[in-house]
Protein backbone atom coordinates (compact mmCIF):
# COMPACT_ATOMS: atom_id res chain seq x y z
CA UNK A 1 0.00 0.00 0.00
CA UNK A 2 1.55 3.45 -0.97
CA UNK A 3 0.00 6.55 0.18
CA UNK A 4 0.65 9.46 -2.88
CA UNK A 5 -0.46 13.16 -3.33
CA UNK A 6 -2.84 13.97 -5.82
CA UNK A 7 -4.27 17.28 -5.08
CA UNK A 8 -3.91 20.10 -2.27
CA UNK A 9 -6.93 18.29 -0.31
CA UNK A 10 -6.69 14.57 -2.12
CA UNK A 11 -4.66 11.72 -1.17
CA UNK A 12 -4.95 8.25 -3.54
CA UNK A 13 -4.04 5.35 -1.92
CA UNK A 14 -2.72 2.36 -4.12
CA UNK A 15 -3.30 -1.24 -2.94
CA UNK A 16 -1.45 -2.99 -6.14
CA UNK A 17 -0.82 -2.16 -9.58
CA UNK A 18 -2.59 -4.80 -11.39
CA UNK A 19 -6.58 -5.92 -11.22
CA UNK A 20 -7.47 -9.08 -8.97
CA UNK A 21 -10.48 -9.77 -6.70
CA UNK A 22 -8.45 -9.84 -3.94
CA UNK A 23 -6.89 -6.02 -4.70
CA UNK A 24 -10.64 -5.09 -5.28
CA UNK A 25 -11.73 -6.27 -2.19
CA UNK A 26 -9.06 -4.38 -0.15
CA UNK A 27 -10.16 -1.24 -1.71
CA UNK A 28 -13.61 -1.81 -0.74
CA UNK A 29 -12.33 -2.44 2.89
CA UNK A 30 -10.15 0.76 3.16
CA UNK A 31 -13.38 2.33 1.55
CA UNK A 32 -15.81 1.21 4.24
CA UNK A 33 -13.38 1.90 7.28
CA UNK A 34 -12.34 5.54 5.89
CA UNK A 35 -15.66 6.43 5.59
CA UNK A 36 -16.58 5.50 8.84
CA UNK A 37 -13.65 7.06 10.48
CA UNK A 38 -12.80 10.41 8.73
CA UNK A 39 -16.49 10.88 8.38
CA UNK A 40 -15.88 14.82 9.83
CA UNK A 41 -13.09 15.16 7.12
CA UNK A 42 -13.92 13.68 4.18
CA UNK A 43 -15.40 15.08 1.36
CA UNK A 44 -15.60 12.15 -1.33
CA UNK A 45 -14.09 9.21 -1.73
CA UNK A 46 -13.27 7.41 -5.02
CA UNK A 47 -12.38 3.36 -5.10
CA UNK A 48 -11.24 2.35 -8.67
CA UNK A 49 -9.65 -1.27 -9.50
CA UNK A 50 -6.72 -1.13 -7.41
CA UNK A 51 -6.57 2.28 -5.67
CA UNK A 52 -9.29 4.54 -3.84
CA UNK A 53 -8.81 8.63 -4.08
CA UNK A 54 -9.92 10.47 -1.30
CA UNK A 55 -10.79 13.97 -0.92
CA UNK A 56 -11.23 15.98 2.61
CA UNK A 57 -11.63 18.83 4.12
CA UNK A 58 -8.29 21.22 3.83
CA UNK A 59 -9.84 23.63 6.43
CA UNK A 60 -9.59 20.78 8.95
CA UNK A 61 -7.17 18.77 8.75
CA UNK A 62 -3.30 19.32 6.24
CA UNK A 63 -2.42 16.60 4.16
CA UNK A 64 0.41 15.20 6.22
CA UNK A 65 -2.03 14.78 9.27
CA UNK A 66 -4.23 13.32 7.11
CA UNK A 67 -1.87 10.55 5.57
CA UNK A 68 -0.47 9.31 8.99
CA UNK A 69 -4.43 8.89 10.06
CA UNK A 70 -5.30 7.17 6.60
CA UNK A 71 -2.34 5.26 7.13
CA UNK A 72 -2.65 4.25 11.16
CA UNK A 73 -6.15 3.09 10.30
CA UNK A 74 -5.44 1.11 7.68
CA UNK A 75 -2.66 -0.83 9.51
CA UNK A 76 -5.10 -1.59 12.35
CA UNK A 77 -8.29 -2.35 9.48
CA UNK A 78 -8.34 -6.65 9.15
CA UNK A 79 -6.85 -7.98 6.36
CA UNK A 80 -10.06 -7.49 3.39
CA UNK A 81 -12.43 -10.88 4.33
CA UNK A 82 -14.05 -12.57 1.27
CA UNK A 83 -16.93 -10.71 1.52
CA UNK A 84 -19.02 -10.84 -1.57
CA UNK A 85 -21.17 -8.52 -2.49
CA UNK A 86 -24.64 -9.62 -4.30
CA UNK A 87 -25.50 -11.04 -7.43
CA UNK A 88 -26.84 -8.99 -9.57
CA UNK A 89 -28.65 -10.78 -13.08
CA UNK A 90 -29.01 -8.59 -16.09
CA UNK A 91 -31.05 -9.44 -19.17
CA UNK A 92 -29.55 -9.06 -22.75
CA UNK A 93 -30.73 -9.37 -26.28
CA UNK A 94 -27.87 -11.01 -28.18
CA UNK A 95 -28.20 -10.73 -31.81
CA UNK A 96 -26.77 -9.12 -34.99
CA UNK A 97 -28.91 -6.60 -34.99
CA UNK A 98 -28.16 -5.42 -31.01
CA UNK A 99 -24.46 -6.48 -31.09
CA UNK A 100 -23.40 -4.63 -34.24
CA UNK A 101 -19.70 -6.20 -33.28
CA UNK A 102 -20.69 -9.56 -32.72
CA UNK A 103 -19.68 -10.74 -36.28
CA UNK A 104 -16.19 -8.53 -36.39
CA UNK A 105 -15.57 -10.47 -32.48
CA UNK A 106 -16.45 -13.99 -34.52
CA UNK A 107 -14.04 -13.31 -37.23
CA UNK A 108 -11.25 -11.81 -35.44
CA UNK A 109 -11.64 -14.45 -32.43
CA UNK A 110 -12.43 -17.42 -34.72
CA UNK A 111 -14.98 -18.51 -32.60
CA UNK A 112 -19.10 -18.64 -33.91
CA UNK A 113 -21.44 -16.12 -32.96
CA UNK A 114 -23.30 -18.42 -30.71
CA UNK A 115 -20.32 -18.90 -28.60
CA UNK A 116 -18.93 -15.82 -28.07
CA UNK A 117 -22.49 -14.89 -27.11
CA UNK A 118 -22.19 -18.20 -24.97
CA UNK A 119 -18.95 -17.39 -23.65
CA UNK A 120 -20.28 -13.47 -22.47
CA UNK A 121 -22.98 -15.57 -20.00
CA UNK A 122 -20.47 -18.19 -18.67
CA UNK A 123 -19.36 -16.26 -15.82
CA UNK A 124 -20.18 -14.48 -12.88
CA UNK A 125 -18.42 -10.84 -13.50
CA UNK A 126 -17.18 -8.65 -10.19
CA UNK A 127 -17.83 -4.82 -10.35
CA UNK A 128 -14.28 -3.17 -10.33
CA UNK A 129 -15.07 -0.03 -10.57
CA UNK A 130 -18.12 2.71 -11.17
CA UNK A 131 -17.34 5.94 -13.27
CA UNK A 132 -16.18 7.30 -16.36
CA UNK A 133 -20.37 8.23 -16.47
CA UNK A 134 -23.02 7.86 -13.72
CA UNK A 135 -23.77 4.06 -13.82
CA UNK A 136 -21.18 3.24 -15.87
CA UNK A 137 -19.59 -0.37 -13.98
CA UNK A 138 -16.56 -1.88 -15.04
CA UNK A 139 -17.03 -5.50 -14.88
CA UNK A 140 -14.24 -8.33 -15.18
CA UNK A 141 -12.89 -10.39 -16.80
CA UNK A 142 -14.05 -12.02 -19.86
CA UNK A 143 -13.32 -15.22 -21.16
CA UNK A 144 -9.88 -14.63 -22.85
CA UNK A 145 -11.63 -16.85 -26.23
CA UNK A 146 -13.62 -13.11 -26.80
CA UNK A 147 -11.19 -10.52 -25.46
CA UNK A 148 -11.12 -7.40 -27.95
CA UNK A 149 -9.27 -4.28 -28.24
CA UNK A 150 -11.06 -0.98 -28.45
CA UNK A 151 -12.06 -0.05 -31.97
CA UNK A 152 -9.43 2.04 -33.56
CA UNK A 153 -12.29 4.86 -33.62
CA UNK A 154 -14.67 5.44 -31.10
CA UNK A 155 -18.30 5.88 -31.99
CA UNK A 156 -19.82 9.17 -31.97
CA UNK A 157 -22.86 7.16 -30.50
CA UNK A 158 -23.58 4.35 -28.62
CA UNK A 159 -27.67 3.93 -27.65
CA UNK A 160 -28.25 3.28 -23.98
CA UNK A 161 -28.14 -0.22 -22.40
CA UNK A 162 -25.45 -1.41 -25.05
CA UNK A 163 -23.26 -4.01 -23.50
CA UNK A 164 -19.76 -3.87 -24.61
CA UNK A 165 -16.25 -5.29 -24.26
CA UNK A 166 -13.06 -3.81 -24.40
CA UNK A 167 -10.14 -5.98 -23.47
CA UNK A 168 -10.85 -8.10 -20.53
CA UNK A 169 -13.42 -5.40 -19.61
CA UNK A 170 -17.32 -5.66 -19.94
CA UNK A 171 -20.24 -3.49 -19.38
CA UNK A 172 -23.52 -2.09 -19.96
CA UNK A 173 -23.75 2.02 -21.42
CA UNK A 174 -25.77 3.68 -18.83
CA UNK A 175 -26.83 6.30 -21.15
CA UNK A 176 -26.08 7.11 -24.90
CA UNK A 177 -22.51 8.54 -25.70
CA UNK A 178 -19.64 7.98 -27.53
CA UNK A 179 -18.24 4.75 -26.76
CA UNK A 180 -15.11 2.89 -28.29
CA UNK A 181 -16.49 -0.51 -27.01
CA UNK A 182 -17.06 -4.14 -29.07
CA UNK A 183 -21.08 -4.14 -28.93
CA UNK A 184 -22.69 -7.49 -28.59
CA UNK A 185 -26.26 -7.11 -27.54
CA UNK A 186 -28.89 -4.51 -25.69
CA UNK A 187 -30.06 -4.26 -22.28
CA UNK A 188 -33.42 -3.45 -21.50
CA UNK A 189 -32.62 -2.63 -17.47
CA UNK A 190 -32.03 0.65 -16.33
CA UNK A 191 -28.75 1.24 -15.37
CA UNK A 192 -28.81 4.92 -14.10
CA UNK A 193 -31.68 6.93 -13.39
CA UNK A 194 -31.04 10.51 -12.98
CA UNK A 195 -34.30 10.94 -11.17
CA UNK A 196 -34.25 8.36 -8.39
CA UNK A 197 -31.74 7.64 -5.83
CA UNK A 198 -30.06 5.47 -5.66
CA UNK A 199 -30.37 5.46 -9.39
CA UNK A 200 -28.42 2.35 -10.02
CA UNK A 201 -28.91 -1.33 -9.35
CA UNK A 202 -25.57 -2.39 -8.58
CA UNK A 203 -22.22 -1.47 -6.03
CA UNK A 204 -18.97 -1.91 -6.51
CA UNK A 205 -17.78 -5.28 -5.06
CA UNK A 206 -21.40 -6.77 -6.50
CA UNK A 207 -21.40 -9.56 -8.90
CA UNK A 208 -23.20 -9.58 -12.28
CA UNK A 209 -24.37 -12.30 -14.21
CA UNK A 210 -25.51 -11.84 -17.93
CA UNK A 211 -28.41 -14.15 -19.34
CA UNK A 212 -29.89 -14.38 -23.04
CA UNK A 213 -33.33 -13.27 -23.58
CA UNK A 214 -35.51 -13.29 -26.79
CA UNK A 215 -36.10 -10.05 -29.04
CA UNK A 216 -39.98 -9.83 -28.02
CA UNK A 217 -39.01 -10.22 -23.97
CA UNK A 218 -36.32 -7.29 -24.57
CA UNK A 219 -39.17 -4.99 -26.45
CA UNK A 220 -42.06 -5.95 -23.39
CA UNK A 221 -39.47 -4.98 -20.87
CA UNK A 222 -39.01 -1.88 -22.25
CA UNK A 223 -35.98 -1.92 -24.65
CA UNK A 224 -35.52 -0.02 -27.80
CA UNK A 225 -33.84 -0.74 -30.94
CA UNK A 226 -32.53 2.13 -33.09
CA UNK B 1 -46.98 31.84 -13.41
CA UNK B 2 -46.75 33.93 -9.80
CA UNK B 3 -42.89 34.78 -8.05
CA UNK B 4 -39.64 34.09 -9.30
CA UNK B 5 -38.21 35.02 -12.57
CA UNK B 6 -38.93 34.06 -16.22
CA UNK B 7 -36.32 33.52 -18.55
CA UNK B 8 -36.82 35.31 -21.76
CA UNK B 9 -33.47 34.36 -23.13
CA UNK B 10 -31.46 31.77 -21.85
CA UNK B 11 -28.05 32.96 -23.33
CA UNK B 12 -25.19 31.24 -25.04
CA UNK B 13 -24.94 28.84 -21.30
CA UNK B 14 -26.69 29.18 -18.33
CA UNK B 15 -26.90 26.60 -15.71
CA UNK B 16 -28.43 26.40 -11.75
CA UNK B 17 -25.58 25.47 -9.60
CA UNK B 18 -24.78 25.04 -5.73
CA UNK B 19 -21.64 24.44 -4.43
CA UNK B 20 -21.96 21.02 -5.91
CA UNK B 21 -22.44 17.30 -5.53
CA UNK B 22 -20.65 15.22 -2.92
CA UNK B 23 -20.49 11.55 -1.75
CA UNK B 24 -21.50 10.52 -5.16
CA UNK B 25 -18.52 10.01 -7.26
CA UNK B 26 -19.26 5.90 -6.34
CA UNK B 27 -22.17 5.95 -8.41
CA UNK B 28 -19.74 7.98 -11.53
CA UNK B 29 -21.69 11.27 -10.68
CA UNK B 30 -19.42 14.09 -11.34
CA UNK B 31 -18.99 17.19 -8.37
CA UNK B 32 -20.28 20.15 -10.85
CA UNK B 33 -21.00 23.36 -9.10
CA UNK B 34 -19.55 26.70 -9.92
CA UNK B 35 -16.22 26.52 -12.00
CA UNK B 36 -15.64 29.96 -9.90
CA UNK B 37 -16.73 29.21 -6.71
CA UNK B 38 -15.16 32.69 -5.02
CA UNK B 39 -17.32 34.65 -7.80
CA UNK B 40 -20.41 32.43 -6.91
CA UNK B 41 -19.57 32.71 -2.99
CA UNK B 42 -19.34 36.52 -3.77
CA UNK B 43 -23.19 36.65 -5.54
CA UNK B 44 -24.63 34.70 -2.81
CA UNK B 45 -23.36 36.84 -0.02
CA UNK B 46 -24.24 40.09 -1.57
CA UNK B 47 -27.57 38.93 -0.99
CA UNK B 48 -27.33 38.25 2.81
CA UNK B 49 -27.79 34.31 1.73
CA UNK B 50 -26.06 31.31 3.68
CA UNK B 51 -23.46 29.49 1.26
CA UNK B 52 -24.09 28.07 -0.85
CA UNK B 53 -27.61 28.69 -2.18
CA UNK B 54 -28.39 28.14 -5.96
CA UNK B 55 -27.70 30.76 -8.61
CA UNK B 56 -27.33 30.79 -12.32
CA UNK B 57 -23.62 30.08 -13.89
CA UNK B 58 -24.20 32.29 -17.05
CA UNK B 59 -21.03 31.74 -19.46
CA UNK B 60 -20.45 34.64 -22.20
CA UNK B 61 -23.46 36.41 -21.37
CA UNK B 62 -26.69 37.14 -23.80
CA UNK B 63 -29.03 36.14 -20.76
CA UNK B 64 -32.63 38.32 -20.18
CA UNK B 65 -35.06 37.57 -17.60
CA UNK B 66 -38.37 39.10 -16.41
CA UNK B 67 -38.86 39.40 -12.74
CA UNK B 68 -42.09 38.41 -11.07
CA UNK B 69 -40.88 39.06 -7.80
CA UNK B 70 -39.97 41.49 -5.13
CA UNK B 71 -36.59 40.74 -4.06
CA UNK B 72 -32.75 41.91 -4.43
CA UNK B 73 -30.17 39.98 -6.85
CA UNK B 74 -26.55 40.39 -7.16
CA UNK B 75 -24.13 40.06 -10.48
CA UNK B 76 -20.49 38.92 -9.88
CA UNK B 77 -17.34 37.62 -11.81
CA UNK B 78 -17.20 38.17 -15.64
CA UNK B 79 -17.53 41.66 -16.70
CA UNK B 80 -20.72 41.25 -18.27
CA UNK B 81 -22.55 44.94 -18.81
CA UNK B 82 -25.57 44.75 -16.92
CA UNK B 83 -29.17 46.79 -17.40
CA UNK B 84 -32.52 46.60 -15.33
CA UNK B 85 -35.02 48.07 -17.32
CA UNK B 86 -32.34 49.48 -20.04
CA UNK B 87 -30.81 51.04 -17.07
CA UNK B 88 -26.98 50.36 -16.86
CA UNK B 89 -26.33 48.58 -13.48
CA UNK B 90 -22.87 48.13 -11.45
CA UNK B 91 -21.56 44.35 -11.03
CA UNK B 92 -20.15 43.21 -7.54
CA UNK B 93 -23.35 44.82 -6.06
CA UNK B 94 -26.64 43.49 -4.92
CA UNK B 95 -29.97 45.27 -6.37
CA UNK B 96 -33.55 45.75 -5.89
CA UNK B 97 -35.69 44.55 -8.61
CA UNK B 98 -39.74 44.54 -8.31
CA UNK B 99 -42.20 42.70 -10.70
CA UNK B 100 -42.24 43.68 -13.87
CA UNK B 101 -38.25 44.65 -14.38
CA UNK B 102 -36.24 43.27 -17.12
CA UNK B 103 -32.94 41.97 -16.06
CA UNK B 104 -30.89 41.57 -18.91
CA UNK B 105 -26.52 40.93 -19.25
CA UNK B 106 -24.92 41.53 -22.16
CA UNK B 107 -22.15 39.73 -23.28
CA UNK B 108 -18.55 39.21 -21.33
CA UNK B 109 -15.64 42.09 -22.01
CA UNK B 110 -13.19 40.10 -19.56
CA UNK B 111 -13.71 36.78 -18.01
CA UNK B 112 -16.26 34.37 -19.52
CA UNK B 113 -18.48 32.90 -16.35
CA UNK B 114 -20.96 35.19 -14.52
CA UNK B 115 -22.73 34.13 -11.18
CA UNK B 116 -26.66 36.14 -10.66
CA UNK B 117 -28.46 35.09 -6.94
CA UNK B 118 -30.93 35.86 -5.35
CA UNK B 119 -31.96 36.67 -1.98
CA UNK B 120 -32.30 32.85 -0.92
CA UNK B 121 -31.41 31.44 -4.22
CA UNK B 122 -33.77 29.90 -6.41
CA UNK B 123 -35.80 27.62 -5.28
CA UNK B 124 -35.00 24.05 -7.26
CA UNK B 125 -35.70 20.81 -6.19
CA UNK B 126 -32.05 18.75 -5.38
CA UNK B 127 -31.14 15.54 -6.83
CA UNK B 128 -28.82 13.51 -5.51
CA UNK B 129 -28.03 15.85 -2.78
CA UNK B 130 -27.80 18.98 -5.38
CA UNK B 131 -29.30 21.26 -7.33
CA UNK B 132 -25.58 21.36 -9.51
CA UNK B 133 -26.77 21.20 -13.12
CA UNK B 134 -24.63 18.34 -14.98
CA UNK B 135 -25.72 18.19 -18.86
CA UNK B 136 -23.78 15.38 -19.94
CA UNK B 137 -25.16 13.36 -16.91
CA UNK B 138 -28.70 14.74 -17.34
CA UNK B 139 -29.18 15.54 -12.86
CA UNK B 140 -29.74 18.91 -11.39
CA UNK B 141 -31.43 22.26 -12.47
CA UNK B 142 -34.45 21.95 -14.31
CA UNK B 143 -34.42 17.96 -15.90
CA UNK B 144 -30.18 18.62 -16.13
CA UNK B 145 -30.37 20.81 -18.80
CA UNK B 146 -29.19 24.28 -19.27
CA UNK B 147 -32.04 26.77 -19.11
CA UNK B 148 -34.20 27.58 -22.03
CA UNK B 149 -36.59 30.33 -23.01
CA UNK B 150 -39.83 30.23 -20.72
CA UNK B 151 -38.22 28.74 -17.92
CA UNK B 152 -39.50 29.68 -15.05
CA UNK B 153 -37.26 30.15 -11.23
CA UNK B 154 -38.97 30.51 -8.57
CA UNK B 155 -37.67 31.82 -5.78
CA UNK B 156 -39.21 33.92 -2.56
CA UNK B 157 -39.90 37.38 -2.37
CA UNK B 158 -38.19 39.03 0.31
CA UNK B 159 -37.77 42.83 0.63
CA UNK B 160 -36.18 43.74 4.21
CA UNK B 161 -32.87 43.21 2.88
CA UNK B 162 -30.25 45.99 2.62
CA UNK B 163 -28.32 46.27 -0.86
CA UNK B 164 -24.62 44.85 -0.41
CA UNK B 165 -21.55 46.04 -2.55
CA UNK B 166 -17.81 44.79 -2.81
CA UNK B 167 -15.21 47.18 -2.61
CA UNK B 168 -14.01 47.58 -6.04
CA UNK B 169 -10.24 47.27 -4.45
CA UNK B 170 -11.31 43.43 -3.61
CA UNK B 171 -12.91 42.51 -6.82
CA UNK B 172 -10.90 40.25 -9.29
CA UNK B 173 -9.51 40.99 -12.24
CA UNK B 174 -9.61 38.93 -15.28
CA UNK B 175 -6.69 39.38 -18.00
CA UNK B 176 -5.33 37.39 -20.62
CA UNK B 177 -2.54 35.48 -18.84
CA UNK B 178 -2.70 33.31 -15.44
CA UNK B 179 0.09 31.24 -13.93
CA UNK B 180 -1.59 28.64 -12.14
CA UNK B 181 0.07 26.91 -9.19
CA UNK B 182 0.54 23.44 -8.76
CA UNK B 183 1.55 20.91 -6.29
CA UNK B 184 3.23 17.65 -7.28
CA UNK B 185 0.78 14.39 -7.16
CA UNK B 186 -0.53 10.87 -8.73
CA UNK B 187 2.05 10.21 -11.32
CA UNK B 188 4.50 13.10 -10.70
CA UNK B 189 7.47 10.82 -9.54
CA UNK B 190 7.46 8.52 -12.50
CA UNK B 191 7.82 12.37 -14.95
CA UNK B 192 11.50 12.60 -16.29
CA UNK B 193 12.95 15.90 -14.49
CA UNK B 194 13.75 17.15 -18.08
CA UNK B 195 9.76 16.86 -18.81
CA UNK B 196 8.61 18.66 -15.36
CA UNK B 197 10.74 21.40 -16.47
CA UNK B 198 9.61 21.65 -20.16
CA UNK B 199 5.81 22.10 -18.22
CA UNK B 200 6.85 24.31 -16.01
CA UNK B 201 9.06 26.80 -18.24
CA UNK B 202 6.32 26.76 -21.08
CA UNK B 203 3.82 29.03 -22.10
CA UNK B 204 0.61 27.10 -23.22
CA UNK B 205 -2.24 28.52 -24.75
CA UNK B 206 -6.30 27.38 -23.67
CA UNK B 207 -7.73 25.91 -26.71
CA UNK B 208 -11.50 26.98 -27.27
CA UNK B 209 -12.63 22.98 -27.13
CA UNK B 210 -12.27 23.70 -23.14
CA UNK B 211 -15.44 23.91 -21.45
CA UNK B 212 -16.78 22.69 -17.78
CA UNK B 213 -15.84 19.35 -18.08
CA UNK B 214 -11.75 19.87 -18.56
CA UNK B 215 -9.29 22.70 -20.24
CA UNK B 216 -7.29 21.94 -22.71
CA UNK B 217 -4.06 23.63 -23.90
CA UNK B 218 -2.12 23.86 -27.05
CA UNK B 219 1.84 24.44 -26.79
CA UNK B 220 5.20 22.08 -26.21
CA UNK B 221 4.18 18.40 -25.55
CA UNK B 222 5.34 16.82 -22.46
CA UNK B 223 6.74 13.45 -23.49
CA UNK B 224 6.54 10.65 -20.73
CA UNK B 225 6.73 7.13 -20.76
CA UNK B 226 4.57 5.45 -18.33
CA UNK B 227 2.76 2.03 -19.05
CA UNK B 228 -0.94 1.99 -19.07
CA UNK B 229 -2.29 2.77 -15.46
CA UNK B 230 -5.32 1.51 -14.38
CA UNK B 231 -7.92 3.78 -14.38
CA UNK B 232 -8.12 5.76 -11.04
CA UNK B 233 -10.19 8.79 -9.11
CA UNK B 234 -9.42 12.24 -10.67
CA UNK B 235 -9.38 15.06 -8.36
CA UNK B 236 -10.25 18.68 -9.00
CA UNK B 237 -7.54 20.58 -11.10
CA UNK B 238 -5.79 17.18 -11.51
CA UNK B 239 -3.18 17.76 -14.95
CA UNK B 240 -3.63 15.01 -17.42
CA UNK B 241 -1.12 13.90 -19.59
CA UNK B 242 -2.29 12.54 -22.64
CA UNK B 243 -0.11 10.27 -25.18
CA UNK B 244 0.49 13.54 -27.50
CA UNK B 245 1.65 15.13 -24.64
CA UNK B 246 -0.78 18.25 -24.46
CA UNK B 247 -1.71 18.95 -20.69
CA UNK B 248 -5.40 18.87 -20.20
CA UNK B 249 -6.49 20.40 -16.71
CA UNK B 250 -9.47 18.63 -15.28
CA UNK B 251 -12.66 20.90 -14.20
CA UNK B 252 -15.97 20.39 -12.18
CA UNK B 253 -17.63 18.45 -14.30
CA UNK B 254 -14.54 15.92 -14.96
CA UNK B 255 -15.19 12.56 -15.57
CA UNK B 256 -14.48 10.79 -12.08
CA UNK B 257 -11.80 7.70 -13.01
CA UNK B 258 -9.71 7.93 -16.18
CA UNK B 259 -6.80 6.20 -16.99
CA UNK B 260 -4.12 9.11 -18.13
CA UNK B 261 -0.75 9.87 -16.56
CA UNK B 262 -1.52 12.71 -14.15
CA UNK B 263 1.79 15.06 -12.92
CA UNK B 264 0.12 17.07 -10.06
CA UNK B 265 -2.98 19.27 -9.53
CA UNK B 266 -4.07 23.06 -9.81
CA UNK B 267 -4.42 24.59 -6.32
CA UNK B 268 -8.38 24.80 -5.69
CA UNK B 269 -8.11 28.89 -5.39
CA UNK B 270 -6.12 28.94 -9.23
CA UNK B 271 -9.04 27.14 -10.47
CA UNK B 272 -11.15 30.11 -10.33
CA UNK B 273 -8.65 32.37 -12.56
CA UNK B 274 -8.35 29.40 -15.31
CA UNK B 275 -12.48 29.00 -15.62
CA UNK B 276 -12.60 33.32 -16.33
CA UNK B 277 -9.47 32.92 -19.08
CA UNK B 278 -10.58 33.37 -22.68
CA UNK B 279 -9.76 30.45 -25.29
CA UNK B 280 -6.55 32.21 -26.77
CA UNK B 281 -5.68 32.93 -23.03
CA UNK B 282 -2.13 32.55 -21.63
CA UNK B 283 -1.60 29.75 -19.37
CA UNK B 284 1.66 29.05 -16.98
CA UNK B 285 2.39 26.71 -14.28
CA UNK B 286 4.58 27.54 -11.28
CA UNK B 287 5.22 24.21 -8.60
CA UNK B 288 4.22 24.67 -4.61
CA UNK B 289 4.43 22.35 -1.88
CA UNK B 290 1.54 20.90 0.01
CA UNK B 291 1.95 23.03 2.72
CA UNK B 292 1.95 26.16 1.06
CA UNK B 293 -0.99 25.00 -1.32
CA UNK B 294 -2.83 24.93 2.13
CA UNK B 295 -1.35 28.05 3.61
CA UNK B 296 -2.61 29.94 0.30
CA UNK B 297 -5.55 28.20 0.78
CA UNK B 298 -6.57 29.15 4.60
CA UNK B 299 -5.67 32.45 4.09
CA UNK B 300 -7.55 33.01 1.08
CA UNK B 301 -10.56 31.61 3.02
CA UNK B 302 -9.47 34.19 6.14
CA UNK B 303 -9.51 37.05 3.76
CA UNK B 304 -13.07 36.23 2.11
CA UNK B 305 -14.34 36.17 5.95
CA UNK B 306 -12.51 39.53 6.97
CA UNK B 307 -13.30 41.50 3.72
CA UNK B 308 -17.36 43.21 4.86
CA UNK B 309 -19.09 44.51 1.87
CA UNK B 310 -20.59 47.89 2.54
CA UNK B 311 -24.27 48.63 2.84
CA UNK B 312 -25.44 50.76 -0.46
CA UNK B 313 -29.22 50.93 -0.45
Amino acid sequence: MKVVPASENALIIYFDQVVSADTSARVRQATAVLETALVDVLIDLVPSYASLLVIFDLSRIDAATFEQQITELLDVAPTASDSVGKLVELPVYYSMESGPDLAEISRAKKVSVEEVIALHQSREYLVYAIGFAPGFAYLGEVDSRIVMPRLDTPRTSVPRGSVGIAGRQTAVYPADSPGGWNLIGLCPERMFDPLSEPGMPIRVGDRVRFFSISRETFLARGGRLA
Amino acid sequence: MKGGFRVDRPGVLTLLQDAGRFGYHRLGLTTGGPADPLAFNWANRLCGNDPGMTALEVTIGGLQLECRAATIFALCGADMPLTINGQPKESWRSHRVKSGDRVVLGYAHRGMRAYLAVADGFNISATFGSTATVIREGVGGLSGNPLQAGDRLPCADISDRQCLSLGRGYRPVYGGRVILRVVSGYQSTLIANDQQQRFFASEYRLLSQSDRMASRLAGPPIDIDIPDLLSEGICLGAIQIPPDGLPIILMHDRQTIGGYPKLGSVISLDMSQLTQLKPGGLVSFKSVTMAEARRIRLAADRMYRQLKPEVCD
